[in-house]
């Protein structure tokens, strides 16, 4: 349980007053006031887009304020650089990790400090202060080698090197297995009785309840409410994010699985970029009316996993492809789309969807293949039927309630949720059968979230086979039939969703299914 | 001297200028910067040494101006691809072009009159020594000038906070300025000594190696050096060996035009732009060392968040 | 107090068609500053330069004639540069197109027929878009720069016809000098006006009408655009990076090398080392100015023919050097490019206390 009256808890360490942020003629933070004591963990929550991130970083010296003033330890202060801050005591570990993929751990680290901590024998020092807090490193290994969690742990030592009175941490769980966390908890209690301050930003409520002796709420950049998470519940904190109470996702029972429609079997992949996965023996099968969720930390082969099944990545040499009972292998993307299959892939912008085009041009981008509408839209020379894309535009955005600005705007004026709205329905609009979705609501607000798989809920119950890939374990429980887990190229055997805990499937996250080196070492010197 | 030692001597004169642009520009690349220019910056150069050392009659103060004009060429780029965000493909092309027409204005007062050279330099009884002598030690400055900059280049970049600073804005410039560096003003700085050495290659052309002012003297020289940085998988030793090897191709080629073998002489004078080819193909087909190698934001144009 | 950009929310459609009006103000303005540098009077000079072409029916056709291969060139170029694939060698393109074109008049001298004049603008095109294919290539197959092989093919190209002018194909009756025999009868374009216009301008306003519509309204169009600002969404669309690879070279070698042809058996009349002023280079600088857009090319590829006419003029009537044909394309780039940058970002101050850093270090 936790101690709310941490001894160390008295003085006021950084204080932020009436703090307005603009961009452009968006306020994405508008006249805020926080308070961080020392010896305590202090929770700052809000949707995606609520202005958290802008809030931070305005205190670590990465952006400045618009209007208003930052106190630390009393004083008035202008945080012009992350510098700065770092010279005053602020540490901040990113959600989007500030690392060099192709620079050793010591480089990395070295980079962030200031002369006088570069001195000596670095390395020694990193190895013995992660040994000493639980975050073991190797320091001489290279970055792009490393897994996530292990890249978190360098930011976090980066940090710890320097003593830090507060540390931010953006999103830190996101990244991790839930035992990796309970891990990253362990090490937060201690800094806390260490008298350090740590300004902890989730939408995680369960675990802000486990942590966290003070709680800040942000909505649309404005400050909602400070309360104290230990008397409240996840349930009300949920509302305070939201303004409104969540709506519930509502499914019945499924039991008119049908037959296979998309099947995976020996699938093996080498990635094509020189810091991606391979995939390793991949096996799945995802029956009409079912929801297969393959869980997992990012950047154990999802991305290559959805390349391969939406032909994106082809390869016609193997055998390893079923889509809707024939073989896929030799399919580029159109061709699965033209069998009755659709993709949502995890980037919106740039992937599946182009920030400068407008949405009518963005339907056409997955639209144009195949005739799934009454004419088609490519006429050839005589041109793209603008027409019939304005009526399926308008379909779109009234039946998954895209807000924009104009009926046509350009995909990059879309906040993020509608954007993502709109790139789902796009694909859910042709009624496939079979659908696969890389993270459905990864950065979107609660609405569109729940929006979004009610929609891909209905789609299954009308017998599509869908497959999910997903991080968030929230999203995996409330839509799948079936999980699977995903680390480092490799895929666990398939479980009913109802036979798993979140706890087994933290340790298939941290790779208890995957086939130990040992074996293959063997196999390959025999 | 033996004819072994002359063939040897012209393959470091003609390599010479290859390698001082050459290793200019793996710095501005290791930063994350494409200067497409280097033509033009070098012409720039060479028509300012040449004027330079013409009007003042010192070799020395020519290449100063060489330098000079090397650095305000790019810093033209610097200003347009760093400050103003612009398309660095479309803007190194437009440094080539207005180089070129620049210099031949510039020029079109200088050509045809006599030149200055540099003097070698001659250490005493070393340079006398018996094969090597000459070779070693009876060079023009800018090729001991060229050998230092890529000792130097490569201590730099693989041992020194500095170069650390430039491999990091050069991988991943969000991170870099994430933690408080400056990445727009390292790659000015960078741009900057990629300006001076391209410089001071237009210089080598004009004051060494064919003491006088021709319009178009580079002759697609800029152009080999940027496939000789690729080819070097952006690591300076290889550059080197990469930067020898083809001057060793250029003159081979007017060797056996002097002889007058049954060769047409225009596939002689063709050969270092078809070697430039072959080597690109050659070093493609190593990809993973080229990837890994690569800086991660190459040609990418850098804005802060305000 | 400092000068920053700020991203625009939306691209400024104002800018979009301001931005080549500024660039060519700029360029006048450092232009007239070069002159008065040079000694010679600005005002004059800048009327020579660009309006005295605009005053005689002479000059105004050697205007168009020299528009011609330039918006035939830079519209290839503009779908290249759209596509983000980099082609920026059409100048040898130009050549292996003329070279190519060449066999018929060279070769079979004797066969005058219409269908040899129309076999030798299908060989041009052929000859260039072949040439293209090698770094297009050399690109798909290798990951090879197009960028540098496509330019170190412009020098090969070059001594390729040099060699051909003085060796194979040197003209048996031209006194050893380096050139071909003169094309004649249907060997040659239908010739107008007072015998300098030819078809090629025609040819040129086609293909930039025909590639409008196809960037404007087609699917091809759209691939182009795609996979040129958005490569991951051009794959999920099915678009093939290889292929639009294989497609902008085809194009822009076969326009730049019908460009050649149209050049030898047009004004040139024959085959010599020198059949091209620095037209593919300048097209570049045509395919910017023109916004990349089909019908801003022809707009473009007029002003800098106007350009080298007005050179030309400049240096009859003031004794300057015609390299500032050169340096006002140079700069016509140079501040398009910096104009450009208005269109997605606007200039605003600052104050400075968020640079006082020290370079490159955090402490």
């Amino acid at each position: 349980m936790l101690n709310k009256y941490n001894k160390n808890a008295q003085s006021t360490l950084l204080q932020v007053k009436s703090i307005t942020k603009k961009f452009g003629e968006f306020y994405a933070n508008d006249t805020i006031n926080l308070s961080i004591n020392a010896g305590r963990v202090h929770a700052l929550l809000g949707e995606n887009g609520a202005g958290k991130s802008t809030l931070v970083k305005m205190m670590y010296g990465a952006l400045q304020p618009t209007s208003g003033t930052i106190h630390w330890q009393g004083n008035e202060v202008s945080i012009a650089s992350p510098a700065h801050a770092r010279d005053l005591g602020i540490g901040m570990v990113f959600q989007h990790f500030s690392l060099f993929e192709a620079l050793t751990v010591v480089e990395n680290i070295s980079l962030a400090l200031p002369p006088e901590l570069r001195q000596g024998d670095l390395s020694h020092r990193i190895a013995d202060l992660s040994q000493d807090y639980g975050l073991p490193l190797n320091p001489a290994a290279l970055v792009a080698d490393l897994s996530v969690g292990e890249r978190q742990r360098i930011e976090i030592v980066r940090c710890l090197l320097q003593q830090p009175k507060l540390l931010i941490m953006d999103e830190p769980t996101a990244v991790l297995t839930p035992q990796e966390a309970q891990a990253l908890f362990a090490t937060l209690r201690r800094l806390v009785e260490e008298g350090c301050a740590v300004l902890y930003i989730s939408h995680r409520l369960e675990e802000v309840k486990q942590i966290c002796h003070d709680a800040t709420i942000l909505r649309h950049g404005k400050l909602v409410a400070e309360v104290d998470p230990q008397e409240e519940t996840a349930a009300t904190l949920a509302q305070l994010m939201v303004g409104a109470s969540v709506h519930k996702v509502s499914r019945d029972n499924n039991d008119q699985v049908g037959d296979v429609l998309l099947e995976l079997s020996n699938l093996y992949q080498n990635s094509s970029t020189p810091f991606g996965v391979d995939l390793v023996d991949v096996n799945l099968q995802v029956k009409s009316g079912e929801i297969l969720a393959v869980a997992g930390i990012a950047g154990n082969g999802q991305g290559e996993l959805f390349g391969v099944i939406s032909g994106e990545e082809c390869n016609p040499n193997q055998n390893a492809i079923s889509l809707l009972g024939q073989a896929g292998d030799g399919l580029n993307i159109n061709q699965r789309r033209c069998l009755g299959a659709a993709f949502v892939p995890e980037e919106r912008m740039g992937h599946g969807a182009v920030e400068h085009l407008s949405l009518t041009d963005n339907i056409l981008l997955s639209r144009h293949g195949c005739i799934d509408t009454h004419s088609p839209l490519d006429r050839g020379w005589l041109g793209i039927d603008k027409k019939q894309l304005a009526q399926l535009n308008q379909v779109i955005g009234a039946d998954y309630d895209v807000r924009k600005s104009k009926e046509d705007a350009a995909a990059g004026s879309l906040s993020g949720g509608n954007l993502q709205k709109f790139v789902v329905g796009r694909e859910l609009n042709r009624k496939p059968k079979v659908l696969v979705i890389n993270q459905p609501t990864w950065g979107v607000d609660a609405g569109a979230a729940a929006l979004i798989r009610q929609a891909v809920i209905d789609l299954s119950r009308q017998g599509s086979a869908i497959l999910i890939i997903s991080q968030d374990l929230d999203e995996i429980f409330e839509l799948a039939d079936t999980i699977a887990v995903m680390s480092r190229g490799q895929l666990s055997p398939i479980y009913a969703a109802g036979d798993l805990t979140r706890e087994q499937i933290g340790l298939m996250m941290a790779g208890s299914h995957e086939q130990s080196d040992f074996n293959s070492n063997l196999d390959a010197g025999a | 001297m033996s004819p072994y030692e002359a063939i040897l001597l012209t393959i470091i004169t003609a390599s010479t200028p290859l390698l001082l642009a050459a290793i200019g520009e793996l710095v501005v690349e290791r930063s994350g910067v494409l200067n497409l220019g280097i033509e033009g910056m070098m012409v720039m150069g060479a028509v300012c040494g040449f004027a330079a050392a013409h009007v003042t009659g010192s070799a020395w103060l020519g290449v100063l101006a060489a330098t000079f004009a090397g650095i305000a060429t790019s810093l033209l780029f610097g200003l347009l691809t760093q400050t103003l965000i612009t398309n660095q493909v479309a803007t190194g092309l437009a440094i080539t072009l207005l180089g070129l027409g620049l210099s031949g204005l510039i020029g079109s007062g200088f050509v045809g009159l006599p030149g200055v050279k540099l003097a070698n330099v001659s250490i005493p009884w070393l340079s006398d020594l018996p094969y090597v002598g000459r070779l070693i030690f009876g060079q023009d400055p800018l090729v001991y000038i060229s050998i230092v900059l890529t000792v130097g280049v490569a201590y730099v970049l693989n041992n020194t906070r500095v170069g650390l600073i430039i491999r990091a804005v050069g991988q991943n410039h969000h991170s870099a300025h994430a933690l408080g560096y400056r990445v727009v003003a390292v790659r000015y700085a960078c741009i900057a000594f990629g300006g001076a050495t391209s410089g001071l290659a237009g210089a080598y052309l004009s004051l060494v190696y064919t003491p006088q002012w021709i319009e178009n003297m580079t002759a697609g020289r800029g152009w080999i050096a940027l496939a000789l940085v690729v080819f070097s998988t952006w690591l300076p030793e290889r550059l080197a060996a990469g930067a020898y090897l083809f001057g060793g191709v250029w003159i081979l080629g007017l060797y056996a035009q002097g002889m007058g073998i049954g060769i047409p002489s225009q596939l002689l004078s063709a050969l270092p732009y078809i070697a430039t080819i072959l080597a690109l193909v050659i070093i493609s087909t190593n990809r993973r060392l080229s990837v890994i190698n690569t800086p991660a934001s190459l040609g990418q144009g850098f804005v802060p968040d305000r | 107090m400092q000068l920053i950009l700020e991203k625009r929310a939306q691209a400024s459609g104002l800018m979009n068609l301001l931005s080549p009006v500024l660039a060519i103000l700029l360029t006048v303005i450092m232009g007239g500053l070069i002159f008065a540098a040079m000694g010679k009077p600005p005002l004059t000079a800048l009327y020579l330069y660009f309006i005295d072409p605009l005053t005689s029916w002479w000059s105004i056709e050697e205007v168009l004639v020299k528009a011609g291969p330039l918006i035939l060139i830079g519209v290839g170029l503009a779908v290249c540069f759209k596509a983000n694939v980099w082609n920026i060698g059409a100048e040898g393109q130009f050549t292996a197109g003329a070279l190519m074109g060449a066999i018929i008049p060279v070769l079979w001298g004797e066969w005058q027929s219409p269908f040899a004049l129309v076999a030798m603008l299908f060989l041009g095109a052929l000859g260039g878009a072949l040439f293209a294919f090698i770094p297009a290539w050399l690109k798909t197959r290798f990951g090879v720069n197009e960028i540098l092989t496509s330019l170190m093919l412009v020098y090969i190209a070059q001594l390729l016809l040099d060699w051909m002018v003085r060796g194979p194909w040197n003209d048996p009756h031209g006194y050893n000098f380096p050139k071909s025999a003169s094309f004649e009868g249907w060997h040659l374009l239908p010739m107008w006006g007072d015998g300098r216009m030819h078809l090629g301008l025609v040819v040129s306003l086609v293909a930039a009408l025909v590639l409008f519509w196809v960037m404007r309204h087609t699917l091809k169009g759209f691939e182009v655009n795609v996979v040129g600002s958005a490569p991951r969404a051009g794959a999920f669309a099915g678009f093939s990076q290889t292929k639009m690879v294989w497609f902008c070279f085809a194009l822009s070698g076969g326009l730049a090398g019908l460009a050649g042809l149209i050049e030898v058996a047009g004004p040139v009349g024959q085959l010599q080392p020198n059949i091209s002023p620095n037209y593919g280079f300048t097209a570049i600088i045509v395919a910017f100015l023109g916004r990349l857009n089909p019908i801003g090319v022809i707009f473009a590829g007029l002003l800098l023919a106007i350009s080298y006419i007005g050179g030309e003029g400049v240096q009859i009537e003031l004794g300057i050097s015609d390299k500032t044909t050169q340096v006002f394309q140079g700069m016509l780039l140079f501040f398009i490019l910096m104009c450009d940058t208005l269109i997605l970002y606007r200039l605003k101050w600052i104050s400075t206390q968020s640079s006082q850093q020290a370079i490159g270090d955090p402490s």
